[in-house]
């Protein structure tokens, strides 16, 4: 029988390379960021946390070395302060790289550096069928948001460019 | 393969063992139901090594929630992929939900999870506020096309965005076309997440059908670029005129 299932991998819990980056952050109600982020290899749970980014994909491109842009100071997270930036990931669709930024030891922020696009961006945002949308995208970058929901991310380049960050943050 | 989990909670006094609770939770689903390790009981029952009736509670609990679904999409949900078994277009949704319930067990009033694109919200940010979550633009990874506020929600999205994810429509064998993603709300990410992967192989009719529904929303962005809602999901968008917080 045919199915309506995804078959990518990413969209399942699967782990097979870089294992399952698990990202924790508390927040206690007034202080604003996030508190311990902890990473976990999905292949074994109950040994140290050393992050282990053996990425399957394509290796980094060149120039892309992870450089650590900020003052790193120790935390007990085993953190550091700072602004960290993940190596770049590619595949045929285009580049992946984050940035991820760490205060008190606790992830405070992931950006998107670089992302593929898939398609010409203006299509759908300039549609004269959408002004609602047009303004809801313009409304929701200056809205706060606190989690997103979508089709699976480029799971296996986000993840191993959010662990190459950690991994600097972490040495 | 990996995905991202974030576990955000706001309460200020939960012991860090409800958090760690709740990894372990997700490492153990990983272990039973990848379809990427051999030895993951779904790997074994795929191959005919496992009897259903042999197998762990999860196991069973989760084929039968896909037989539901399976029944209630009349067939546009299926787990049986060209011999095999593959029930990750619910387990995810379904762990996230567990993994929510074990926090709230452990007194945790005030969190989110995100789980590769699925979350589940519970209480509230902080203070009065709703959590907002947005909708990811299918072509402008870092953007968002809508953005929902709310307090307790499951929120899941499916598409063909993703360069890989393959939804096939189980009634013809192909891709379905029509729409670019299909976003479901309600109070259950298990049954939020299979939803959305039945209405996007439904296309815009997945909308009426996730409206029949009782407590489930349905939000399209279509390939010529709408966005259609079911009128559930219109209580749950915040207006472009709201204020930015």
């Amino acid at each position: 029988m045919p199915s309506a299932m995804p078959i990518r991998p990413a969209a399942t819990l699967a782990a097979t390379a870089i294992g399952v980056v698990l990202l924790f952050a508390f927040r206690t109600p007034q202080a604003a960021p996030p508190a311990t982020a902890v990473t976990t290899p999905a292949t074994s749970p109950s040994s140290n946390p050393t992050p282990t980014a053996t990425p399957s994909g394509a290796p980094p491109l060149a120039g892309s070395s992870p450089t650590p842009t900020a003052t790193p100071t120790p935390a007990a997270s085993g953190l550091r302060s700072g602004t960290f930036t993940g190596q770049t990931y590619s595949d045929q669709y285009g580049n992946l790289q984050v940035q991820v930024v760490i205060s008190g030891g606790r992830i405070t922020d992931v950006k998107l550096l670089q992302y593929p696009r898939n398609e010409p961006q203006s299509s759908f945002i300039s549609s004269q069928a959408l002004p609602l949308l047009r303004e809801e995208v313009l409304q929701a970058q200056s809205a706060k948001i606190d989690a997103i929901s979508g089709a699976t991310f480029t799971s296996e380049n986000y993840a191993a460019s959010v662990q190459s960050a950690l991994d600097l943050a972490r040495a | 393969m990996g995905t991202v989990i974030t576990v955000d909670v706001r309460d200020p006094d939960l012991p860090a063992r409800a958090v760690n609770a709740a990894v372990a939770w997700f490492h153990e689903v990983d272990a039973t139901f990848s379809t990427y390790r051999e030895a993951s009981e779904i790997s074994r029952l795929s191959r005919g090594e496992l009897r259903e009736s042999e197998c762990s509670a999860d196991v069973r609990e989760v084929l039968g929630l896909c037989a539901e679904v399976t029944r209630r999409s009349g067939g546009c949900f299926d787990i049986h992929l060209g011999g095999g078994l593959d029930p990750s277009g619910l387990v995810k949704g379904w762990s996230v939900q567990r993994a929510a319930e074990m926090l709230q067990g452990s007194g945790a009033r005030n969190f989110f999870i995100g789980a590769g694109g699925d979350v589940v919200t519970r209480g509230r940010p902080a203070g009065e506020q709703r959590w907002r979550v947005g909708i990811r633009h299918p072509e402008l990874g870092d953007r968002v096309a809508a953005v929902l506020e709310a307090g307790d929600l499951a929120v899941a999205t499916s598409g063909a965005y993703e360069r890989g994810e393959h939804i096939v429509d189980p009634r013809t064998g192909r891709a379905p076309v029509g729409l670019l993603s299909m976003t479901v709300a309600g109070p259950s990410l298990t049954y939020a997440d299979a939803f959305a992967t039945a209405a996007f192989v439904m296309g815009e009719e997945g909308l009426a059908w996730v409206a029949g529904i009782d407590g489930y929303h349905a939000l399209a962005i279509t390939a010529d670029r709408r966005m259609v809602w079911t009128p559930g999901m219109e209580m749950l968008l915040l207006r472009a005129t709201s204020p930015p917080g």
